[in-house]
């Protein structure tokens, strides 16, 4: 089985993100980026899967500029085999991204599709049901458990009360929750292994996809601040301010 | 046109964050319509016709409807909801799991987790875990949301008087099969519906020193949240995680006991309206948010807040 991963660029979750002062957007200049948390995790159990003989190939995909090949080559260094760049401008939005993923899966036909649940900077959670619903497939999003057998795919999900588990048919796309796994460190010979392996360039154009969107981000702005209160020395300053100051017990 | 709203349910009961999205629904403008699709859930239509601003409830009933399971709700979503002006759910792990399926069989971009309506276009909704807030337009032919149950005060449950009007679905995709549900059972009250949350990290220490704050709770009438790492480790249930991955709760209190506060952390609990801190580290960044912060060991501080807190 093939298994197809779609790993997002992203701001490294360390960072603290700044509004830029025209209120046009974050600022990403100078600022380290990495694979989205959740894409890690995606490659992560592609990899374990391969190592458990459930796959023979590992296909990581990335839509964005030429610096995504940085995170390609640190998926390849984890383990994947391949990788191919989609090359856009700026990253596509959800359905966009979609609508590329599935002209890969056209192309590639894997038997497994993963996605992180959402990406940490749109924080928008949409790109992996989008393209099962584009690709006819079943989907098990938010996994925190997935189990291969013949032809099938079950999904331990998170969902709000607990768990909940289901069973997909193959090929399915699932996307990754953080209790998944917890993804390996590349060691320094993988590194180097990856220089050699493969990435292919394409554009929406190869690929038969008109990259656009309906929406347009008018303003981005800084969340309003939260002051800083107080330090209370006991336990019955703390509440006695509840009580009387705050009155909220 | 009108606006379509998709209830949160558990074939019962109404949940409560359908009535933050229908007052979404409502500052967007226009008629609500709330589709209630399920199995057996004549029940939650009932409710569901009685809530204020409500003209007519959709009642979806078959049992392929009866686990939520989005491969099959998305085609009655989106059958049904070519015929409005949006369609709205909330951020319920159902709604994202099923809305963005909707947005593209409809061919739609879908605006996730909107905390404000400017007009019928334009909303607004955080991004990079809160912290910077995007005002976005979209000129979809049918806008798709999903609604941050916190950004909006729930319409009343009562007074409304909506016309039920059963309609066929025979919408069973066949490519998914629910096996089972591990759902916690508790008698507190649920996270993010509480007035008051008394939250644990990794601090805790273990999973049996959570007793703690279920004392504290009891006597607060709270619910018990948690923090990544104490999820991680295996303290409590996944469904209790507060966080930008977790749930976004704004309770009037928010009590955050051994948690470092972390970016992601605050990104679901900053908008309580009053945060307490307990936590031994005086430069934990958790004091940079807090209103009132105690620096203490907790294993000294909670049972002496239990004890004191009045009944
Ligand atoms: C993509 C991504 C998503 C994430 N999503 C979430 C999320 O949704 N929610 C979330 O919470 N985290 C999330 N995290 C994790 C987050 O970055 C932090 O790792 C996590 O919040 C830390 O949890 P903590 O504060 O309990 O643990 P720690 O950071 O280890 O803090 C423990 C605190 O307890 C204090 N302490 C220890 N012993 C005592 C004692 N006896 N008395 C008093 N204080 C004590 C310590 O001083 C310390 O401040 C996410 C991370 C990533 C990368
Ligand atoms: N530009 C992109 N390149 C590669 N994968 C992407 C891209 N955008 C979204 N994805 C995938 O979709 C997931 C969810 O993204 P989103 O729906 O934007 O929150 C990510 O974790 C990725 O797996």
């Amino acid at each position: 089985m093939k298994i197809l991963v779609a790993v997002k660029r992203v701001i490294d979750y360390n960072v603290k993100v700044r509004v830029k002062a025209d209120h046009s957007d974050v600022d990403l200049t100078n600022v380290k980026m990495a694979i989205n948390p959740f894409c890690e995790i995606a490659v992560e159990e592609a990899v374990r899967l391969k190592e458990k003989g459930m796959a023979d190939e590992i296909v990581v995909v990335s839509l964005g500029d030429d610096a995504c090949q940085e995170q390609l080559r640190t998926a390849l260094a984890l383990g994947a085999d391949r990788g191919i760049l989609v090359q856009t401008e700026q990253p596509p939005g959800s359905l966009a991204a979609a609508k590329l993923l599935k002209a890969i899966i056209d192309e590639e036909q894997p038997g497994l599709v993963l996605l992180g649940k959402q990406a940490i900077d749109s924080d928008n959670g949409q790109t992996g049901q989008m393209l099962a619903a584009l690709a006819g497939l079943p989907q098990g999003t938010y996994a925190s458990e997935v189990t291969v057998d013949a032809g099938k795919v079950n999904v331990t999900r998170e969902v709000d009360g607990g768990l909940q588990t289901v069973s997909l048919d193959l090929p399915a796309i699932v996307t990754t929750d953080l209790r998944l796994n917890e993804p390996r460190y590349a060691a320094l010979p993988n590194i180097m292994k990856a220089k050699r392996k493969p990435i292919a360039i394409k554009t929406p154009a190869d690929l038969g996809v008109t990259v656009s969107s309906t929406l347009t981000t008018l303003k981005v702005e800084p969340p309003a601040q939260r002051q800083a209160g107080i330090k209370v020395a006991s336990v019955d300053e703390l509440i006695e301010k509840l009580q009387h100051e705050a009155k909220v017990i | 046109m009108a606006i379509l709203v998709v209830a949160d349910h558990d074939n019962s009961t109404l949940a409560a964050k359908t009535l933050n999205t229908v007052a979404a629904a409502s500052a967007i403008g226009g008629e609500v319509h709330l589709l209630v699709a399920g199995h057996q859930c004549d029940s939650v239509a009932q409710q569901a016709r009685s809530v204020a601003g409500v003209t007519k409830v959709l009642l979806a009933d078959n049992p392929a409807l009866e686990n939520q399971l989005a491969e099959n709700v998305s085609l009655l979503v989106t059958e049904q909801g070519r015929e409005y002006s949006h369609i709205l759910a909330s951020t319920s792990t159902d709604a994202r799991n099923m809305m963005p399926r909707v947005a593209a069989l409809l061919d739609v971009d879908q605006v996730s987790d909107i905390i404000r309506v400017e007009s019928e276009d334009t909303f607004v909704r955080p991004i990079y875990a809160g912290n910077a807030i995007a005002t976005v337009r979209s000129n979809a032919s049918v806008k798709v949301i999903t609604v941050r149950s916190t950004g909006f005060d729930p319409v009343a449950a009562e007074g409304g008087n909506a016309t039920v009007e059963t309609i066929a679905s025979d919408h069973d995709a066949g490519i998914t099969r629910f096996v089972s549900a591990e759902l916690a059972q508790s008698d507190r009250p649920e996270l993010s519906s509480a007035q008051i949350i008394v939250s644990g990290g990794r601090g805790m220490g273990n999973g049996e020193n959570f007793a703690l704050l279920y004392e504290v709770a009891d006597k607060l009438g709270a619910a018990v949240g948690a923090s990544r790492a104490a999820v991680d480790a295996g303290y409590v249930a996944n469904d209790m995680q507060v966080g930008q991955t977790g749930k976004i709760v704004a309770p009037q209190l928010y009590v955050a006991v051994g948690i470092s506060g972390a970016i992601q952390h605050l990104a679901g609990m900053k908008d309580s309206k009053v945060i307490v801190a307990i936590n031994k580290d005086e430069e934990a960044p958790i004091f940079q948010v807090a209103d009132y912060g105690l620096v203490a060991d907790l294993f000294v501080a909670v049972p002496e807040l239990k004890s004191k807190l009045p009944e």
